[in-house]
């Protein structure tokens, strides 16, 4: 919190307050809508063996060895209201990314999917298929497989995949300002806003606050993420 | 164990497992033809013999190159006509090696997974194998605190309640210490008397096939050496080379007649009577004895001032001679054989080959109960 009497502080909450919201809504939508498609790349790339592969793999790691811009960049090509893949959004399904909240979703999402796909696709190498073979042996299809025995499994995989995905979209900045620019109330999150005080006179009071309230996300984060880890391996591995 | 197994629908004989597969892999060829009935039919072949390939085939989850698999007329593998009936739908219950138990679950829901899975219907016999396997106390436990042998337990009573067709089981004793081995074969030999159903063993252990098997068929380099009645392979001295020469033995089936009362039970064989110190089975009780090669020795006369109690009069039936300086000899001890191992050099000085008559001391004999149903238990029908 800023020291009370501070004038510049009735001010600039709104768009503290603001930036906030919008960063956990963007993260948030950002992660959730990306876990299927994680789980899903995580699996294909830890358990199949098929041409391209490689090409996926390295597709997935692109935005984590790019530099941040240039993913924004690709995004604005493609998303933009005259990109390919944003035209055709715009008209089949009415969604429009560019310059707007969703469009920050997507960016985040692409930042952190290579981390997501990460953490999950190491607990899927992590699941013993000796156990799915004797799934198999009592009755259990593949698919019932998958449901009872791996994905139980790989649930504290997922949970640390989504944690670090969340946290990495909370965080993202150059492909964010890149593909959707910086829009108060639209596309304004906290790294945006951040830079967009530190740009302006007098501004440096309610970069700090902000801050701090990106340390303390972070560490809700990091400690939500042991918790729960703690208590699906608990469960998984069985109290002893 | 349960509907199918305790049930009067499926009668005794007549239930079989029969497999002929052939598999390569790499330089190993697996080419073999048996069929499992009724009862324990032990795999029995040394590491790299192909045991494990032909259950991972039977199982399904390993394909043949070409051969049939049915079980009960059923077919779950047939190159003849493209059938290869996917591993869930096989109705086999696999004992694996290891327990293989969901780290996810407790005991009781390993134990009913088969029936969440779909394949076992009804309210199967939960209490029955659960009893059957002393597991009761364990329902609601978490796999990773269980003993090495509650969990080859519960492994073996989550393939039954999975209402299987068929049993297959891959060295289940393996990984166990021969303490753990010892807790668990009392429950196989229950199993084994219970289960109506084919049930295929596999294991390189002697003191286990002598215990458990109904049927043997012996693998050597991907073959089928020989198959059947696992008096008469423990007993044929051309085998002995495959079982090795420490672990060879006769299996007899023997009956308890009585307890003495200096602590001696008496136990009749076809040959003779048999001296062991008091066995916990009431007179009639059927036991099969084994009688390692090297624990016999042979007498041209009957010895007189030893301490040995259990002598026999055998003839020589055939002699074998190995390559190194021992002989096995195989002796006919009324209708039963046994097998004796005794140096080159002993041979010559008694003038040993068949025919020729003489007196088996058997320095030690094992005893364990006769699967029932077999030759010797008529007592159970």
């Amino acid at each position: 919190m800023l020291p009370p009497g501070s004038e510049t502080w009735p001010e600039l909450w709104p768009g503290i307050r603001e930036a906030v919201i919008l960063s956990l809504r963007v993260a948030l939508v950002a992660t959730l809508a990306s876990l299927p498609f994680g789980i899903a790349t995580a699996w294909l790339l830890a358990r199949r063996r098929f041409p391209g592969r490689a090409v996926l793999n390295g597709l997935v790691h692109l935005p984590l060895i790019l530099p941040p811009v240039v993913t924004g960049y690709v995004l604005l090509v493609l998303f933009g209201r005259q990109g390919p893949l944003g035209a055709a959004l715009d008209q089949l399904f009415g969604i429009s990314l560019a310059f707007r909240w969703t469009g920050a979703a997507l960016a985040a999402a692409i930042m952190a999917f290579p981390l997501m796909v990460r953490a999950i696709r190491l607990a899927f190498e992590a699941v013993d298929p000796r156990l799915e073979a004797a799934a198999a042996t009592l009755g259990a299809s593949g698919p019932r497989v998958f449901a009872t025995v791996t994905l139980p499994l790989v649930a504290p995989g997922i949970v640390a995949g989504a944690i670090l995905a969340f946290a990495k979209a909370m965080g993202e900045f150059g492909a964010t300002i890149t593909f959707v620019s910086n829009i108060p109330g639209e596309t304004r999150t906290i790294p945006s806003a951040i830079y967009a005080f530190l740009q302006a006179p007098g501004g440096e009071r309610a970069a700090l606050a902000l801050v701090l309230v990106s340390v303390v996300i972070a560490l809700a984060a990091l400690f939500a993420s042991e918790w729960v880890g703690a208590r699906v391996a608990r469960r998984i591995r069985g109290a002893a | 164990m349960g509907r199918r197994a305790g049930g009067a629908a499926h009668p005794r004989r007549g239930v079989s497992l029969s497999v002929a597969i052939r598999r390569r892999q790499g330089d190993f060829t697996l080419d073999v033809a048996f069929d499992a009935p009724n009862g324990v039919t032990v795999l029995f072949g040394r590491s790299g013999a192909g045991k494990s390939t032909v259950v991972s085939a039977v199982a399904g989850l390993l394909r043949p190159d070409a051969g049939r698999i049915a079980v009960n007329g059923r077919r779950l593998f047939d190159t003849a006509d493209a059938t290869d009936v996917p591993v869930h739908r096989r109705r086999a219950g696999v004992v694996f090696q290891e327990p293989r138990l969901f780290p996810h679950l407790t005991v009781r829901d390993n134990l009913l997974y088969g029936r969440r899975a779909g394949r076992a219907r009804g309210d199967g016999p939960l209490g029955e194998v659960t009893e059957l396997l002393g597991i009761g106390g364990l329902l609601e436990r978490r796999t990773a605190g269980l003993s090495g042998g509650e969990a080859s337990r519960v492994a073996i009573g989550r393939a039954l309640l999975s209402e299987p067709d068929f049993l297959l089981m891959d060295e289940p004793l393996a990984a166990l210490d021969a303490a753990r081995r010892a807790e668990i074969l009392p429950y196989l030999e229950r199993l084994r008397d219970g289960a109506r159903m084919p049930i295929l063993y596999v294991s390189h252990n002697l003191a286990e096939v002598a215990r458990l098997a109904t049927h043997l068929v012996v693998l050597e380099d991907g073959r089928v050496a020989r198959a059947g009645e696992p008096e008469t392979l423990l007993s044929d001295p051309e085998l002995v080379r495959l079982f090795g020469l420490r672990e060879a033995g006769a299996v007899l089936r023997a009956r308890v007649e009585a307890h003495a009362e200096d602590g001696v039970s008496e136990l009749s064989i076809s040959g003779g009577t048999l001296f062991l110190p008091r066995i916990d089975a009431a007179p009639g009780t059927p036991l099969r004895v084994r009688i390692l090669a090297q624990d016999v020795m042979l007498a041209t006369e009957r010895p007189r001032g030893i301490s040995a109690l259990n002598v026999l009069p055998v003839t020589v039936v055939a002699l074998r001679y190995g390559g190194g300086p021992g002989v096995t000899a195989q002796l006919a001890a009324g209708d039963d054989r046994l097998l004796a191992r005794v140096t080159r050099r002993s041979a010559a000085a008694l003038g040993l080959s068949p025919g020729t008559r003489c007196y088996a001391v058997l320095k030690s004999v094992a005893v364990a109960p006769a699967d029932i149903g077999g030759p010797g238990g008529d007592a159970a029908g």
